[in-house]
């Protein structure tokens, strides 16, 4: 078990930057996740840590240990490839005991071992069989089971999901998170899946474009995102340019272009992100903090509109409000029976309650 | 710092690029060099010779190269395409073994083949002399030789080409498409000429190519049949011969010259984007044939075919029965026994060029067994500069016809080199393995690449992610899933160096003597019968080595063809 610490890591290839001055620590034990776009970094920034790459500038350790140019073949990590790579030639036995033969490791103990962790993956019965004969659940258990069973200092995955179906995928989810705490490992997640990262991870990194945006637990992340990738990225929700006008108490008033109207906001750390006085200013607001009523609203910060367009998903009812030619609102909320339904046409009242919107800096770096 | 995987590259690449630099590039270059020089000094004299009033022969060979070359294309594709066909899109009885034999002129090495045929249909051949006994004419109606002679073995030996792409073509054609054209209304033949067709052609032009190189340096059919008909493989042979090796060099250049276009035109349609389907495995669907007559015609065409393409195979095993003496005025064999393979056995002469061939075979075929494990390795796997030129540089034997590559050695090892550490290895054993070894790198190097190109990165690092140093991860997991691409190119190589002629009868020296060469010894010395048991033994040799290969490592004679 190790804790990992990168700083000031940037790899290059030729001239493309895939990471740019990353600094991270990942503490011991915890279930550390890489989220962002694909083409962001995040395997880039893997395969520092497995050894596959060396970062151009920059230190990666491992606790104290400088491993910024150490072999892979030296580092003690286990990883989980996203095809899976399980040497075709080999049975299961045979992937699972390979690190262990690596590690000169006596046979009685290797076969030991072996059943042991094919026992936690529930592969016990499948020991001998070829790994082509294998379904994609399985072949991947056996990938896990082939990083566990050498007591990696760190447990890396990159995006292991992805070639899994739905069903299967939820199942493997509780599954990896199962293992990870039975074995307590370090483990980096790399996925651009955002319900994965919010479900699984202890702490998230969000990614854009080689820089890592933003690191928080779930709940951090979505509940105060630091700009507008971050909101924008992770869950839904509506964006709008403002303008910063003035303070009144507890209340900051912001003006948008596109309302045509002031928004209040209350001056709170969950409801105002840093940013500097150069900024441009984005108001995020989920769909679900969003409230619509048929009858007049007295508060702040309240727009009619019209209903139309209204989204049926089973748990939840979208409705979206238009409240001019340039702005249209998505509100969510739980389906409470057909009666709730607006119909398409209705004029609406939508509410964005002052302490549910969040004012956000847009993103640094080039957009 | 140089990091680890470059040094590691690095220390790939020597052997591999000293390898190539030694016994590829520099014998090409010493011919070049060779072909532009007279009497030792520098000129352009023998490129005028070649071209000019003076020589009229060579330029005459050139000419009849080219167009056996082209005729033997037709032929080829006359019988392979119609066969394929036929095989592939209706079903008969005995339909499956047919399409089975249909592949046999493959498994004879090419001296071998060109053999049986003049015993068959030659001047004193067993067919044309029966039909003249049996029809009580007072000469034999029709005999092969000269042009005749090497079209009809090109177009046996050749058509299995144009058979097996137009095979896999069909096999590969979706059938929706074609019930789509008959869906819109098409007749059969529009179908076919519409749709079909059309879908055959990357296949058909890439096996005229091929079919094309392979004429063009063809040298056993037209040595043993040509007459006094010349072509410019064997012509170069002559000049060699004759001593004349700066005519021969450039003689050399000159053949090089056209294959390597044909080569390069080749490689440059296939780069184009074609439209072979993505979509794979449907299978061949056949048409049932029902009516009698026509089966009866197709079952009859089928056992004739098949007649025709093992009566080679068949003489020969019957002439290796016929002992010294007994078949050489007379029309047909007087007698039978095993004599000739008893005395494999017990006259040392006689078996000593069976161990030649072993020996040589087995160590250049051990040579492009590692050569071509780290050469692949290096070119699939490993980043480096210069990595198109190295690709070159290993398809280059290929490109070459066989007896330039002969004369390549020649003319780079008949002076101490050092790459020959100082020696000359003309008239030396290890010319001859050497040769084999230069000539059938690309085979290794081509059947281990497509398979390595299929392995994904990811393997070896999950190798290295689990501990494993760079050479244990290339032994336990490298080299195992590409196992089976080597071992069917060194295969492949075993085959035809087993029947290999055209180097061997440049280089090889009396105590080094090759099969091929006593074949062509008895030959001279009409002891047909030690000739042809001689050829049954590289067949033989072949067939065990398939065998082998199939039963114990799974290899597939046909993936390999
Ligand atoms: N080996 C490589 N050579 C050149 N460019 C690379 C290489 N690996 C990744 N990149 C580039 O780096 C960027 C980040 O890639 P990657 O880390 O794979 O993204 P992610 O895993 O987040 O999808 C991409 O622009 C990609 O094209
Ligand atoms: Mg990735």
């Amino acid at each position: 078990m190790s804790t990992v610490n990168l700083s000031e890591i940037t790899k290059q290839f030729g001239n493309v930057t895939a990471v740019k001055g990353l600094d991270l620590v990942i503490k011991e034990g915890e279930f550390f996740t890489f989220l962002g776009p694909s083409g962001c970094g995040k395997t880039t920034t893997l395969r520092m840590i497995a050894g596959f790459y060396f970062p151009t500038k920059g230190k990666v350790k491992f606790n104290e240990r400088d491993m910024t140019s150490v072999s892979p073949e030296k580092r003690n990590t286990g990883m989980v490839f996203q095809n899976y790579a399980l040497f075709p030639h080999m049975t299961v036995f045979e992937n699972v005991a390979f690190g262990l033969k690596v590690r000169k490791i006596n046979k009685t103990e290797v076969k030991r071992r072996v059943e042991d962790v094919l026992k936690k993956v529930r592969l016990e019965q499948f020991i001998d069989r070829q790994v082509s004969q294998l379904s994609g659940g399985q072949q991947q258990r056996v990938a896990l089971a082939r990083a566990l069973v050498i007591e990696p200092d760190i447990l890396l995955l990159d995006e292991p999901l992805s070639n899994l179906d739905a069903r299967l995928r939820d199942e493997m989810r509780t599954e990896i998170l199962r293992l990870q705490r039975e074995y307590g490992i370090t483990t980096i997640y790399v996925t651009h899946d955002q319900v994965e990262a919010l479900t699984m991870s202890d702490r998230i990194a969000v990614f854009n474009l080689g820089e890592c945006q933003q690191v928080g637990t779930p709940t951090e992340i979505y509940n105060k995102p630091v700009n507008d990738f971050v909101a924008e990225f992770i869950g839904e929700t509506n964006l709008l340019p403002v303008e910063r006008e003035k303070q009144e108490g507890e209340i900051f008033t912001f003006s948008s272009k596109d309302l045509e109207q002031t928004v209040h906001v209350a001056h709170t750390e969950l409801n105002i992100a840093d940013y500097n006085d150069t900024d441009d200013l984005y108001m995020s607001i989920r769909p679900e903090a969003v409230e619509i009523s048929e009858t007049p609203i007295q508060a702040e910060n309240v727009f009619s509109g019209t209903v139309t367009l209204v989204q049926f998903t089973g748990e939840s009812v979208h409705t979206f409000v238009k409240i001019n030619e340039s702005v249209t609102i998505k509100t969510t909320a739980l389906n409470r029976g057909p009666s709730t339904y607006f119909k398409e046409g209705t004029q609406v009242y939508a509410y964005l309650p002052e302490n549910h919107i969040r004012v956000i800096p847009e993103a640094k770096g080039d957009k | 710092m140089l990091n680890a995987e470059k040094r590691k590259t690095i220390l790939l690449l020597i052997p591999v690029v000293l390898i190539l630099v030694g016994y590829v590039l520099y014998p090409s270059i010493a011919t070049i060099v060779e072909s532009f020089k007279q009497k030792g000094v520098f000129s352009m004299e023998n490129y005028n010779d070649f071209f000019g009033e003076k020589s009229a022969a060579n330029f005459e060979a050139l000419w009849n190269s080219v167009y056996i070359s082209l005729l033997s294309v037709f032929f080829s594709a006359l019988i392979g395409i119609p066969l394929a066909y036929i095989f592939n899109r209706y079903d008969f009885p005995g339909r499956q073994f047919f399409s089975n034999i249909a592949i046999m002129p493959i498994v004879l090495p090419s001296l071998v083949g060109v053999m049986a045929f003049m015993f068959l249909y030659g001047e004193a051949g067993l067919v044309p002399n029966a039909i003249k006994d049996l029809f009580n004419l007072s000469e034999v109606p029709f005999s092969i030789g000269g042009i005749s002679g090497i079209l009809l073995v090109h177009a046996y030996t050749m058509y299995p080409y144009f058979y097996m792409t137009t095979s896999s073509a069909l096999n590969n054609i979706d059938p929706s498409l074609e019930e789509a054209a008959y869906n819109l209304g098409s007749s059969k033949f529009k179908v076919f000429w519409k749709v079909t067709f059309p879908l055959l052609t990357p296949g058909l032009v890439a096996a005229s190519l091929l079919v094309f190189m392979v004429s063009m340096a063809s040298f056993s059919a037209p040595f043993l049949l040509a007459g006094g008909f010349r072509v410019l493989s064997l012509q170069i042979y002559f000049s060699k011969i004759n001593g004349d090796l700066e005519m021969a060099a450039t003689q050399s250049v000159i053949l090089s010259v056209v294959s390597i276009s044909f080569l390069l035109f080749m490689r440059w349609y296939q780069s184009r984007k074609d439209y072979r389907m993505a979509s794979k495995g449907i299978g061949a669907h056949r048409s049932e044939v029902n009516n009698p007559v026509l089966k009866g015609v197709m079952v009859t065409l089928g056992i004739v075919a098949m007649i025709v393409l093992l009566l080679p195979h068949a003489t020969l095993l019957i002439l290796s029965l016929v002992p010294e003496g007994a078949w050489t005025w007379q029309t047909y064999p007087t007698a039978f026994s095993l004599e000739n393979f008893r005395l494999l056995f017990e006259d040392p002469n006689i078996w000593d060029p069976v161990r030649n061939s072993l020996i040589m075979t087995c160590l250049a075929c051990i040579g492009v067994f590692i050569f071509g494990i780290i050469t692949s390795y290096a070119l699939v796997k490993r980043s480096f500069i210069g990595k198109n030129l190295l690709d070159i540089l290993v398809m280059i034997p290929w490109a070459l016809p066989a007896t330039v590559v002969g004369m390549n050695l020649i003319l780079a090892f008949n002076k101490p080199s050092p790459f020959s550490f100082g020696q000359i290895l003309v008239g030396t054993f290890w010319i001859l393995p050497l040769a084999y070894f230069v000539r059938f790198i690309p085979l290794v190097v081509r059947s281990t690449t497509a398979v390595l190109e299929q392995m994904d990165d990811s393997l070896e690092e999950a190798a290295q992610n689990l501990g494993a140093k760079w050479f244990y991860t290339f032994r336990r997991v490298v080299i195992p899933i590409i196992m089976p691409g080597v071992l069917s190119g060194t295969l492949l190589a075993f085959v035809q160096a087993v029947g290999e002629f055209p180097t061997s009868v440049l280089l090889y020296t009396l105590s080094n003597r090759p099969i091929s060469i006593e074949i062509m010894n008895q030959l001279r010395m009409f002891n047909m019968g030690q000739a042809a048991a001689y050829g049954m033994i590289q067949v033989g040799l072949i067939a065990i080595v398939m065998f082998i290969a199939y039963r114990f490592f799974g290899v597939k004679s046909e993936n390999t063809l």
